[in-house]
């Protein structure tokens, strides 16, 4: 008998018999948790997004439309990168002023090219006001999950407020679960000294987070 | 579960020794302290944290009635998406079946996320011996497997190390393993954490193989879920070619919008943090993302034994926050290590003698490992009812009875060792059905209470060697509310 057979007729056997299709999924759940904690005006969500974020130590910034082109060239030139890993369709304008040296996002790209890399920038797929956290889905604004891995210092731009969500439940609402998801809260954390938070022991050291108003 | 562990004293021998070492003490202390204080003032930011655990509890306990609908259909859904799934029903046969997918990609070396149940059944130890190196990657399990040591906490395996054990390790250690640790290292954290990145950077950049666990997998999609702060999780799911997740058979919920729950309750129980710095999700594999090659495991190791028992059930809602760990008084004192398991604390006294049964001296003695207060059942995200349990459990070592063992109901003989314990139960309970001889008795302990010694000799000794005998009082209470009336005659 394989191992498959063997655990499921344990299984059973524990509960009594096969339990079957669980018809009663629906009523077991009490669903009375809230979707949201407190009732925010979406400037508010907006606001405690930028107050969490900066709370888990992600450097916070907010600029309109037509300055983030500015504002990326500068927080990359401050950061003194010399390259940057660019997935397939981030908008062409928003690097449009910004010097460093283009690294494209493909699949052949080695883990030590991108070792190599100073910067990344991309855009984010949703982000959560309650818990400060950006959610990328490997959508081609936001590229593959090793791009945002492997380079110590992340510039993420989130729209605001199309993209900001108030909580987790509002979030996973509207992710698709087929994608490779990655929730980002601060940057790489370590508390295993003595509990003293230490940036950056495998991912990015410096996560910077534009916010940037639509038009 | 794995044999890491045989050997290990039983939990009384082990705690009495583990209190006298200050230093463990004195980090522990500090460390579980700092976590519950933390812990405390996240979950108070949730206005409705008794509803996400009581959801939790519902959505766990929904899915270990109806396990073998789910589990086939998170086969199925995992399947769909491009993974293959493959049924271990002991630690042996899992850890056969990883050694045999490393072999079939040529590769001699993993790099791993850090996982309970790899941890379980000892897969670092058997893949060594097979001719294949396993490098942990979070920073605290490389602690411990730079340290020839083993974990001592769920969440902060390295929680019985200071900072200055740590640099030693790390300026002895690394260089045997890979990149040396720098020149000069101090034990400031930043450069402790420094050199784990740059010593074990060189491990992810060539791995073609990565082990991972998962803290859920949604049966609906097919989704695996890792929490994680460091960035390991990340590099070990993502970079490597090949990708083997090890999972309990356990950790399954339905639906993807299960994950609203957990995703609020795990981060803040387990690390005190709204969210923890990475989750990452996957479901199959993805063209040009990701390993191209994705296999689950998925084990059973003791679960459906455990499953078995109504009482002793819930034990497998438990989602590993540690939040019992960092409350135990006795965890506190005692540390990890004297659990003799991978699961420590409370979750792990109830655990370990279900998953491996009672059989031995350590986990027949974990179920007295506490001192039944309640505190890891009120912090529980899950509501683990832990004492219950933990009596459940006390019950059969002394009364033996009915288990299911690898499948197979058994008749379990009552512990060795406890037969003074049953003797005077038997005594107590005579007595406390005889009004009158309890009565006598009371009084006679009462007027020789100037001669009782603090332990007892001969077949007493076994409960008087971890606990002092309590002072008898001058006058019993009947006594007293005999000659009192009940206090209305006042106190002399």
């Amino acid at each position: 008998m394989s191992s498959r057979d063997v655990i499921l007729g344990r299984v059973r056997r524990a509960l009594g018999g096969p339990a079957g299709a669980p018809s009663t999924y629906a009523t077991d759940i009490d669903r009375s948790y809230l979707r949201e904690h407190g009732s925010r005006t979406t400037e508010e969500t907006v606001e405690l997004l930028a107050e969490n974020l900066a709370d888990y130590r992600a450097i916070v910034h907010r600029c309109s439309a037509g300055e983030l082109p500015r504002t990326l060239m500068r927080l990359l030139a401050e950061h003194g990168a010399q390259s940057v890993v660019v997935p397939p369709e981030l908008p062409a304008s928003w690097l449009a002023e910004a010097d460093p040296v283009r690294i494209h996002d493909r699949a052949a790209n080695t883990a030590a090219e991108l070792d190599r890399a100073d910067s990344v920038v991309t855009a984010c797929a949703v982000a959560v006001a309650e818990t400060g956290t950006i959610v990328l889905d490997g959508s081609p604004d936001q590229g593959r999950r090793r791009i945002t891995l492997v380079p110590d210092h992340h510039i993420c731009v989130v729209r605001v407020p199309g993209q900001v969500v108030s909580s987790v439940p509002q979030a996973l609402e509207r992710l698709d679960p087929a994608r490779p998801l990655t929730w980002i809260s601060g940057p790489s954390a370590t508390s295993d000294i003595e509990l003293d938070r230490v940036e950056g022991v495998h991912g990015p050291r410096t996560l910077e987070v534009v916010l940037v108003s639509e038009d | 579960m794995s044999g890491t562990f045989v050997g290990m004293p039983a939990f009384p021998k082990a705690a009495h020794d583990a209190v006298r070492n200050t230093t463990l003490r004195a980090n522990l202390k500090h460390a579980t302290h700092t976590i519950r204080d933390k812990r405390a003032r996240a979950v108070a930011e949730l206005d409705d944290w008794a509803a996400l655990r009581e959801a939790g509890k519902q959505i766990k306990d929904h899915t270990l009635r109806h396990l073998d609908h789910y589990l086939v259909q998170l086969e199925e859904s995992v399947t769909a998406a491009g993974g293959t799934v493959h049924w271990a029903r002991d630690a042996d046969e899992a850890n056969r079946i990883v050694t045999r997918l490393v072999r079939e990609t040529g590769e001699s070396e993993v790099v791993k996320v850090k996982s309970m149940a790899t941890q379980e059944i000892g897969l670092n130890e058997h893949l060594e011996a097979e001719g294949i190196r396993a490098y942990e990657t979070d920073l605290a399990e490389l602690i411990v497997q730079l340290g020839d040591d083993r974990p001592s906490h769920i969440l902060v395996p390295a929680i019985h190390r200071n900072r200055g054990e740590i640099r030693d390790i790390f300026a002895q250690e690394m260089g045997r393993w890979g990149r040396p640790a720098p020149e000069g290292l101090t034990d400031t954290p930043a450069e402790l954490a420094e050199a784990a990145r740059l010593h074990l950077r060189e491990k992810f950049l060539r791995a073609k193989v990565g082990v991972s666990g998962a803290n859920f997998m949604v049966a609906e999609t097919g989704t695996l879920v890792v929490v994680e702060s460091e960035g390991n999780g990340r590099m070990c799911l993502t970079l490597p070619e090949t990708l083997i997740s090890v999972v309990g058979i356990e950790k399954i919920v339905p639906t993807w919008q299960d994950l609203e729950v957990f995703l609020q309750t795990l981060p803040r129980s387990s690390t005190a943090e709204r969210m923890n710095p990475y989750t990452s999700t996957w479901t199959g594999t993805t063209d040009g993302d990701g390993p191209r090659t994705f296999h689950l495991v998925l084990i059973d190791n003791g679960r459906t034994d455990t499953l078995a028992d109504e009482v002793g059930r819930q034990a497998l809602r438990c989602i590993r926050c540690s939040a019992c760990l960092n409350v135990c008084p006795v965890y506190e004192r005692a540390g990890g290590h004297a659990y003799g398991s991978v699961y420590p604390g409370p979750i792990g006294a109830i655990l370990s003698p279900q998953l491996r049964g009672t059989a031995s001296e350590i986990d027949a003695s974990l179920p007295y490992a506490s001192s039944l207060c309640g505190a890891c059942y009120e912090v529980c995200p899950v509501a683990i009812d832990i004492p219950e349990v933990l009596v459940h459990l006390r019950e059969r070592v002394v009364e033996g009875g009915e288990v299911t063992l690898r499948g197979t109901k058994v008749t379990l003989k009552p512990a060795k060792g406890h037969a003074a314990e049953r003797a005077a139960m038997r005594a107590a309970r005579w007595a406390f059905t005889h009004p009158a001889v309890l009565a006598t008795g009371q009084r006679m302990a009462s007027r020789t209470r100037r001669f009782h010694p603090r332990t007892v000799p001969g077949p007493g000794r076994a409960w008087t060697a971890t606990r002092d005998l309590p002072q008898v009082p001058a006058e019993s209470f009947r006594d007293w509310w005999q000659r009192t009336d009940g206090g209305k005659e006042g106190q002399k």
